[in-house]
């Protein structure tokens, strides 16, 4: 009889849900949430089922990050975090061997790596020590950050002790990881002060050639959704009837900015209301996918092989490198990269200008290779 | 009322007990120990709470302060002895932070992070941390600037959680969103008017999914919306630059629009009785009457429009302007006194004890005696930037510099 009571007792105490799920079932659940939260209370309940498994629970959790999307991620995120804050607290120990072999796993999810990262910081001060020096080239752009972070404090360790060429050294060796700009900014003028010439839009892997073609119309943002001739079909030796009937021909520029930035405004000659359009060919030495990141304060959008993988429809509230990130395929061989950059007719002192730049790379940010036919 | 001699649960239940049963409106002054959302309960501005302290520095006043994992411009909001706050960290704020202390002791009580799913690019004043979060007894709501939205429990347990910008692929803007969540009852609403798509949400408190969704004029727009109640009709203003309309906020039911210009796109509107005052250059006052119809009754440009929001207190409102704070008649818009401050002026003032605090982009407050004539009481100095518009609870400051969390208050 009390075998039974203290039987219903363990059963009163585990989740409901839980009776009948396995681990593996519960992360499941938390790996594919649907949109407009249609699926909260089910999730929330997994969540729950999934934090009262404890620690043991943390490398499956990590592993479902794997395939998890980003919204899926933070389900399983907030449950790890809250795992590891609770173990703490209790003083109970986390399997630290096992999130270190999934750090150093490098074909798991770099956020999930990041996070386990993270909860060995918690435990071990001296992780980063241990981990970092490993990681200059990382797939987490976290990891890879904070890998060149280090590299640039033993640099400007080296260079307070007057060792220029150790230093320099380093700074190259910093260099070949950094894909943020405040870091490559920051590597490139070090190594400029030693006497290095760097080709900053290179390492990120900017597109610098280009074939532009003006005035379609834009009046009253009107373009941005239009399908002018260049989008059914690129010829650079056509010439187009342009807004106003203006003829429209496209003009080669080569820009040498080292952040890939081409200002129509001084190609194209100040104008508003009125769309752009940019175009290139590229050459991948392989069929990849690949980020094209962009920056831009005018309405843009950009096409690879003719397909449309980015829109924004926003005029003049900042730019910067990295603003937009699209998802794109290149073909081995030849690539055709076309943009519609579109300017309205604000006529504030702010909203004038008329600019864009493009840079082809992985996930992390790093260049993949390319050329561009003469 | 000083809480500060009460249990922290008695003292809970009594502001509850004030703020629901007292105020079944949501609006009016509210003497309640809680701050649960972006300018407090009601989104007044106004607690009565006394013995507040009037002076402070880095050392003097201070009961705790804690260190914040990264940037923010959102205030802290207090509910059921608990702080919550929210902060941005890592390259472009890419990492949300969703921060639970004990109101009473700076003792963290959990913490919890989320990647962004959206856009973090922002002009460099705000931060993916810029909506202040809104808390009831259940726990915490907080929205960030990526779309990414989440409801935790008051133990740090998530309720639900959503990515706006999946779900609306259009939403964000590139100068970063900043208006903050409100409640309404169970009914948790969202403007999100932006560049591309702009609506206005209604949100289940409980289970985070959409009760409506109303198209909303298409801009970037900051403004944080106004809870009010007309004619027994409880309504929610939305306010942009060119209207302010009026929304049943169980339904998303248009009630009433004015249409204006240059109106104000950041600061909230204000309500005394059935009087809305709307921020803007000039700023107006319209008479909502009987029929639910919004008649102006005055314009006004002693009462400009920047970032802060004007807060009404005994009949008269008080409202920032470049260089100091202005003292208004609500029954014409005209002024009756303006006091110089400095200048530098991105948090919305409040008015606790009878005194108004004007928090400064430079981390120095205002202290300022509100009545016939202002007497400034005190600058204090905080290490900035400030731009966090202050709380006010259990006796208890609670102010947020872009990193660290200060509580003010005299020893107890």
């Amino acid at each position: 009889m009390k075998l039974r009571r203290l039987s219903l007792v363990v059963l009163l105490l585990v989740p409901e849900t839980s009776l009948a799920q396995t681990p593996k079932e519960e992360l499941a659940r938390l790996r594919a949430v649907p949109h407009e939260g249609k699926a909260n209370e089910a999730s929330a309940r997994a969540w729950k089922d999934v934090v009262h498994r404890g620690p043991a629970i943390l490398p499956a959790l990590l592993e479902a990050m794997d395939s998890a999307d980003a919204v899926s991620s933070n389900w399983l995120r907030t449950a790890g975090d809250a795992i590891v804050e609770r173990a703490l607290l209790e003083k109970k120990p986390l399997p630290a061997d096992q999130l270190e072999h999934f750090v150093n796993g490098k074909k798991h999810n770099g956020a999930a790596r990041r996070l386990a990262y993270e909860w060995l910081c918690r435990l071990d001060p001296k992780t980063p020590d241990r981990l970092l020096p490993g990681m200059l080239h990382d797939s987490s752009p976290e990891l890879r950050r904070d890998a060149v972070a280090a590299v640039i404090r033993a640099a400007e360790s080296q260079l307070a002790k007057g060792d220029q060429e150790a230093a320099r050294v380093a700074l190259r060796r910093a260099l070949a990881g950094a894909c943020d700009k405040d870091q490559v900014d920051l590597l490139v003028g070090q190594l400029e002060k030693l006497g290095e010439k760097i080709d900053v839009a290179a390492h990120f892997g900017f597109i610098r050639q280009w074939r532009l073609v003006a005035p379609f119309d834009n009046r009253k943002e009107s373009g941005f959704k239009k399908v002018y001739p260049p989008e059914t079909k690129v010829d650079v030796r056509a010439v187009y009837k342009g807004q106003d009937e203006k003829e429209a021909r496209w003009v080669a520029v080569t820009t040498n900015d080292p952040y890939g930035l081409v200002n129509l405004n001084k190609e194209l000659g100040k104008q508003k209301g009125v769309v752009a359009y940019a175009y290139t060919l590229v050459d991948s030495p392989s069929e990849r996918t690949i980020q094209l990141r962009a920056g831009s304060p005018n309405g843009l959008k950009m096409f690879v092989n003719g397909k449309e993988v980015f829109y924004r429809d926003e005029y003049h509230h900042g730019a910067s490198v990295d603003q937009y990130v699209a998802t794109a395929t290149l073909k081995a061989g030849r690539n055709e990269i076309l943009l519609k950059v579109c300017q309205n007719e604000q006529t504030e002192e702010w909203a004038q200008d008329w600019k864009f730049q493009v840079r082809l790379c992985d996930t992390v940010g790093e260049a993949v290779p390319f050329s561009q036919p003469k | 009322m000083n809480m500060s001699g009460i249990s922290k649960t008695r003292g809970i239940t009594i502001g509850l007990f004030v703020y629901v049963i007292l105020s079944p409106c949501y609006l009016v002054t509210v003497y309640s120990a809680e701050w649960p959302q972006f300018r407090g309960p009601g989104g007044v501005a106004v607690s009565e709470e006394a013995g507040l302290p009037v002076k402070w520095s880095a050392t003097e006043n201070v009961r705790w302060k804690a260190d914040l994992p990264g940037r923010g411009v959102s205030s802290p909001v207090v509910a059921g002895g608990r702080v919550y706050i929210t902060a941005a960290s890592a390259y472009r704020e890419g990492r949300l932070h969703v921060l639970c202390f004990d109101a009473a002791t700076g003792e963290k009580k959990w913490e919890r992070q989320l990647a962004s799913t959206g856009s973090t690019m922002c002009h460099p004043k705000t931060s993916m941390a810029a909506p202040t979060p809104v808390a009831d007894t259940k726990g915490v709501y907080a929205l960030f600037a990526t779309g990414d939205l989440v409801a935790f429990d008051r133990e740090g347990d998530l309720r639900w959680y959503r990515a706006l910008e999946r779900d609306y692929p259009d939403i964000t803007n590139q100068v970063g969103m900043a208006a903050s969540p409100v409640l309404a009852g169970d009914v948790l609403l969202l403007p999100l008017e932006n560049a591309g798509d702009s609506f206005a949400l209604g949100v289940d408190a409980k289970t985070g999914r959409n009760r409506w969704k109303t198209p909303r004029a298409r801009g970037v727009n900051w403004v944080t919306p106004t809870v009010a109640r007309f004619q027994g009709k409880t309504s929610v203003l939305f306010q942009t630059a060119r209207e302010i309309t009026a929304y049943n906020p169980v339904n998303g039911e248009e009630q009433w629009t004015y249409k204006g210009e240059n109106l104000g796109s950041i600061p909230s509107p204000a309500v005394l009785d059935d009087l809305v005052i709307v921020p803007g250059n000039p700023s107006v006052g319209l008479r909502v009457s009987d029929g639910g119809k919004p008649e102006r009754v005055w314009k006004s440009r002693k009462l400009p429009a920047s970032y802060a929001s004007p807060v009404v207190y005994q009949g008269r409102i008080y409202a920032l302007t470049g260089i100091g704070v202005a003292c208004l008649d609500p029954a014409t818009g005209e002024e009756i006194w303006r006091e110089r401050l400095g200048s530098g002026f991105s948090a919305s003032p409040i008015v606790a004890g009878g005194k108004l605090y004007v928090a400064k982009e430079d981390g120095v407050t205002c202290v300022v005696q509100l009545g016939d004539k202002p007497k400034i009481l005190a600058n204090n100095a905080l290490k900035g930037p400030l731009l966090a518009t202050p709380a006010v609870s259990n006796g208890s400051i609670y102010l947020r510099t872009e990193n660290r969390l200060f509580c003010i208050g005299t020893k107890k």
